[in-house]
C-alpha cells in the first residue's frame, strides 16, 4: 500500500492522508473523468426531468413548439375535481393492490414446487414460465386482444367448459377490462419473481431443511416455521420491486385495452400520455401535474422501500 | 445410475401433472400465435379452438415483412438495442469502477440521488425528456432514442459493476500502475476485461429492455413512421390495418424470434443474471 512511486499520485489516495477538499478534488480529476458520462447523462435525463415536472406543472402548456405561461396552481385546481384523473389513479391503485400480491404469491408457490429436490423436469418448467418475461409488452398486449376477443380460445374454452353462459370479449368490457389487463400482467411477469424466489430460496442453507426433517416437521408446518421467516426479508425486497414495476404497465394497457372501453382500464401512465401526447391540443402541464401527484403516491412508497430495504438488510444480517 | 431406475411417486407425477397443466397456460399462446401466423384472417377467429391451419398461409410474413416496413423497424430496433447496450455498458463500467473501489467528495451524496431515483417510473419523466430531446433537436432520431433509453437510470447496472470491483483485489491495479499505466489504460486493460461477467448480467438486461421498450419510442417516433421500432411498428400495424389480423400474428413472431432464440441460447446466463441481481 506503500507504493506511491507511480506517476500519478492518485493511486494511494485512499491510503495517504486527506489534506483539504482543493487538495483531493485536484487529485481525484480522474475519478471525476470516470463520472462524467453518467452525471451528464444523469443529470439531464434523470434529475432534470425529476425537477422540470414540478415547474411544468404549473404551466398552460399547448405543446413542445411554444413556451407555456405560468398559471399557479390552476392544474391541480382542475385535476382534482378531474373524475377521469381519479379514475386512473384509482385504476392504478386497484392494479397495485390486485396484481403485485397475485404476482409475488403465486411466483412463490411456484418457486417452493420448482425448489423441492424431488420435482423433476425443474429446468424445464423455470424456462417455460420465463417465457413471456423476455417477449414485447407491446406485442403480449396485442395478442392478448385476440385470445381475449369473444370468438377467441379464452371465451370459446369457458363458454365449452361451463364457466360463462355466453362469449364475452374480457377486454373490451368495461366490467373486466381492468382484470384482463392484471391477469395478462401477472402472466407476462410470473417468471422473473419466480427467478427472484428461487435465488431466496438459495439463500437458505440445506442444514436448516434436515433440522426441520430431524425434528419431525411436516412441509406445511417447515414451511410455516422455518422457511418462511427465512423468506420475509426477501418478500419485502421483491414486493417492491414488483410493485415499482406496476406503475410501468404502459405498454401492455394501451395494446391491450387502450385504457377502454370508456377509461374502465385507463392507468395513470396511459392518462398521463393521453392529455400529453394524444390529445389535438397537448396539454403538457396539465399532464405534468398528473405526473407530480402520482410521483408522490411512488414517493411515499420509495419512502417504504427505503425503510424496507433497510429492515430487511437488519434480518438478514442478524440471522 | 440407480436413479434411472427408480420408479416415480404419486407425488412426484401429480406435481408433475400440475405443472404441466398450469405451463400449458403459459405456452398457449405463443403456440396460438404461431397458428395465427399460418391461418388466413377469417380461419383465425372461425375455427373455433383448432390450432392446425387447414393450409398455412405462408404469405402472411411475407406480407408483414415487406408491406409494413417491418424491415426497416427491424433495423431500427437492432441500432437502437446496440446503442443503448454499449452506452450503458460504458457508463455504468465507469462509474461503477470508481464508486466501487475508491472515495472522493461527493460520493455519499450521488449514492443517495440514485437510491432516491431507483424506482422513478417511466411516466413521470416522458413529458421533459421529450422536450429536452427536443431542445436538443435529436427528437426523430436514432440518437435521441438512445440517449433517452441509455443516458438517465439503469441505476442498477452501475451499482452491480460497483459491487464487484469492490470485491477484486488492489493488487491488480497496482502492478499495472508500477508499469506506468494511467487510470483509463488500467481500466479498460484491466479492470474492465476482469468484469466480465457483469458486463455479460449487464448486456442481457439492457438488450432485454431496449429490444421491448414501448413508451419512449412511441413518443419520440410521434411524427417519424420510418424511425418505428417493432414494439411501436406493431400495434400501428393493428391500428393502419384493422382487419389483418393474419398479417399481425406474422409480425408479432419475426419480432419474437430475435429475443427468444437469445434467451434460448443464453438461458442459464439469463436466470443466472436476474437471479444474481436480486441477491445484490
Amino acid at each position: 500500500m506503500t507504493t506511491t512511486t507511480s506517476r500519478r499520485e492518485s493511486v494511494a489516495a485512499p491510503a495517504a492522508p486527506p489534506k483539504g477538499r482543493a487538495r483531493r478534488l485536484r487529485q481525484d480529476w480522474w475519478i471525476y473523468l470516470f463520472l462524467l458520462p453518467t452525471v451528464l447523462g444523469y443529470g439531464a435525463y434523470t434529475v432534470y426531468p425529476l425537477l422540470a415536472s414540478w415547474w411544468y406543472a404549473f404551466l398552460d402548456w399547448p405543446g413542445f413548439a411554444g413556451a407555456g405561461t405560468f398559471i399557479g396552481l390552476e392544474n391541480f385546481e382542475r385535476l382534482i375535481g378531474d373524475d377521469l384523473f381519479w379514475n386512473a389513479f384509482w385504476n392504478s391503485l386497484v392494479f397495485l393492490v390486485i396484481a403485485v400480491p397475485l404476482r409475488v404469491g403465486l411466483a412463490l408457490a411456484l418457486a417452493l414446487v420448482l425448489n423441492a429436490r424431488k420435482t423433476p423436469f425443474k429446468g424445464f418448467f423455470r424456462t417455460l414460465f420465463f417465457l413471456p418475461v423476455v417477449t414485447t409488452g407491446a406485442i403480449v398486449g396485442v395478442v392478448f386482444t385476440l385470445l381475449l376477443d369473444a370468438s377467441g380460445p379464452v371465451s370459446l374454452s369457458l363458454v365449452w367448459s361451463g364457466l360463462i353462459d355466453s362469449p364475452e370479449n374480457f377486454a373490451a368490457n368495461a366490467g373486466t377490462s381492468l382484470y384482463a389487463g392484471i391477469a395478462v400482467w401477472v402472466w407476462k411477469w410470473l417468471g422473473i419473481t419466480l427467478i427472484y424466489w428461487l435465488a431466496a430460496l438459495q439463500t437458505i442453507p440445506q442444514g436448516v431443511h434436515e433440522a426441520a426433517m430431524i425434528d419431525g416437521a411436516g412441509a406445511w408446518a417447515e414451511f410455516r416455521h422455518v422457511t418462511m421467516p427465512l423468506l420475509v426479508p426477501f418478500l419485502v425486497i421483491i414486493t417492491l420491486i414488483d410493485t415499482v414495476a406496476a406503475f410501468n404497465v404502459f405498454d401492455l394497457m394501451q395494446t391491450l385495452t387502450g385504457g377502454g372501453p370508456s377509461f374502465s382500464s385507463e392507468v395513470i401512465e396511459i392518462f398521463i400520455f393521453r392529455t400529453a401526447f394524444q390529445a389535438n391540443v397537448p396539454q403538457l402541464g396539465y399532464a405534468s401535474a398528473a405526473a407530480v401527484l402520482f410521483g408522490l403516491l411512488t414517493m411515499v412508497l420509495a419512502v417504504a422501500q427505503a425503510l424496507g430495504m433497510r429492515w430487511a438488510r437488519g434480518r438478514r444480517g442478524e440471522s | 445410475m440407480t436413479l434411472r431406475l427408480r420408479r416415480p411417486s404419486v407425488r412426484q407425477v401429480v406435481t408433475v401433472v400440475l405443472l404441466l397443466v398450469l405451463g400449458g397456460l403459459w405456452v398457449y399462446p405463443f403456440v396460438w400465435l404461431v397458428s395465427a401466423s399460418l391461418k388466413t384472417s377469417s380461419e383465425i377467429f372461425g375455427s373455433g379452438l383448432g390450432l392446425l391451419p387447414e393450409e398455412p398461409v405462408w404469405e402472411n410474413y411475407a406480407r408483414a415483412w415487406s408491406e409494413v416496413g417491418f424491415a426497416t423497424y427491424f433495423v431500427n430496433t437492432l441500432v437502437i438495442t446496440v446503442g443503448t447496450v454499449l452506452l450503458v455498458v460504458v457508463r455504468s463500467a465507469l462509474a461503477g469502477y470508481v464508486l466501487g473501489r475508491y472515495d472522493f467528495i461527493g460520493k455519499k451524496f450521488l449514492i443517495g440521488l440514485f437510491l432516491v431515483t431507483f424506482f422513478l417510473p417511466e411516466g413521470y419523466t416522458i413529458i421533459p425528456i421529450t422536450q429536452l430531446t427536443d431542445q436538443l433537436r435529436l427528437l426523430n432520431t436514432h440518437t435521441g432514442v438512445i440517449l433517452g433509453l441509455g443516458a438517465g437510470g439503469q441505476i442498477a447496472s452501475t451499482l452491480l459493476y460497483a459491487g464487484y470491483f469492490r470485491r477484486l483485489p488492489k493488487e491488480l491495479e497496482e502492478t499495472a500502475r508500477l508499469d506506468g499505466a494511467g487510470p483509463l489504460t488500467v481500466f479498460f486493460r484491466v479492470m474492465l476485461p476482469l468484469a466480465w461477467p457483469i458486463t455479460a448480467t449487464v448486456v442481457i438486461l439492457t438488450y432485454l429492455f431496449a429490444w421491448n421498450v414501448y413508451l419512449l419510442p412511441l413518443v419520440f417516433t410521434l411524427s417519424e413512421p420510418d424511425l418505428r421500432t417493432l414494439a411501436v411498428g406493431m400495434t400501428v400495424f393493428v391500428g393502419e390495418r384493422g382487419t389483418d389480423w393474419s398479417g399481425m400474428a406474422a409480425a408479432a413472431v419475426i419480432s419474437l424470434i430475435p429475443v427468444i432464440a437469445v434467451f434460448v441460447a443464453l438461458q442459464r446466463k439469463f436466470v443466472d443474471s436476474i437471479a444474481g441481481a436480486v441477491k445484490q
